[in-house]
């Protein structure tokens, strides 16, 4: 076994164990501090199989930018007291049957003969072939990634507004979620920088 | 040499049964996103894999998309969650259960 092999066993069990930990933690919060160490152990494995690029992008965009603002999501709402736990099999007992199913495939996977999974060759693409690739090939998915982006901006900044404010009330309303700005400048201000950390974001990822 | 195809798609698989599973079983709202995020990451392996199987870059190209629509996503999704916090006062998926009006 070469060291290559080893590397990747090793990020293998790094990466399903802390998503493992992470699927049954309590708090919304650990899991994301656990998925933080599995993408980026999967950013490793990209460099593993010759993606750099992807492999920065990974940790800048699912491990860096999506995480945190999951967390900045957390921190805003708050810690929700945990229900007692159900504690009704039946609620469970179907997407276990069917992860224990998947799980099974991929032992059946892992067990072929050695003859019929040879070893992949190492290759790498940089970033500037993928980059010629990408822009020669599938531009018209690079447009229409930049519509998405505009479009996901304006439904988050859509959906952080206030809607308890009816149509004859609308000024009261909004003057009382901003109370220290001007009256003149209302808007949309208060959904302007909530949704801040979002346009950072898509910015990153672009 | 790294590891085979069989044993790269086999982790992809096992990330995508926990995924699965948390999306189906859990309550919470951003436990329930956070599965569909594992879920988007087990197919960028498979994805990145299977670009290093046949020496293409289409993989590759593909698990750049996926990045940017899983940001897209993340981004709404939690808007939308701090939506449903301010109008139902609570992250707990048994909460929305029934429609009003």
């Amino acid at each position: 076994m070469s060291v290559t092999q080893l590397i990747f066993y090793t990020l293998a069990g790094v990466i399903a164990l802390s998503t493992g930990l992470a699927v049954f933690q309590r708090q919304p919060v650990h899991a994301v501090v656990y998925l933080v160490v599995s993408f980026f152990a999967t950013a490793v494995l990209f460099g593993l199989f010759g993606a750099p690029l992807p492999a920065v992008l990974q940790i800048m965009v699912p491990a860096g930018a999506v995480m945190v603002l999951f967390l900045f999501i957390i921190m805003l709402l708050g810690r929700e007291e945990p229900k007692p736990r159900d504690l009704s099999t039946l609620r469970w007992i179907g997407p276990a049957v069917l992860a224990a199913v998947a799980g099974a495939a991929g032992t059946t996977l892992l067990l072929l003969p050695a003859h019929e999974a040879t070893p992949m060759a190492m290759a790498k693409a940089s970033a500037r072939e993928l980059g010629h690739y990408v822009y020669q090939n599938y531009w018209p998915a690079v447009e229409a990634v930049s519509v998405l982006f505009f479009v996901a901006l304006a439904g988050a900044m859509f959906l952080v507004r206030d809607f308890k404010a009816r149509p004859g009330a609308s000024s009261d309303t909004q003057g009382e979620a901003q109370p220290g700005s001007q009256p003149g400048s209302q808007g949309d201000a208060p959904s302007g920088t909530q949704t801040s950390p979002r346009a950072g974001q898509e910015e990153a990822a672009q | 040499m790294t590891a085979p195809l069989e044993h790269v798609l086999a982790l992809a698989l096992v990330l995508f049964a926990m995924g699965a599973f948390c999306a189906l079983a859990r309550r919470n709202l951003i436990m329930i996103l956070l599965g569909v995020e594992i879920m988007l990451n087990a197919c960028s392996i498979a994805l990145v894999g299977a670009s290093l199987k046949w020496q293409s870059l289409d993989g590759q190209a593909f698990t750049l998309f996926l990045m940017a629509l899983t940001a897209a996503e993340a981004s709404v999704g939690l808007a939308l969650f701090v939506h449903a916090r301010k109008r139902a006062g609570t992250l707990d998926s048994g909460g929305f259960s029934s429609m009003k009006g």
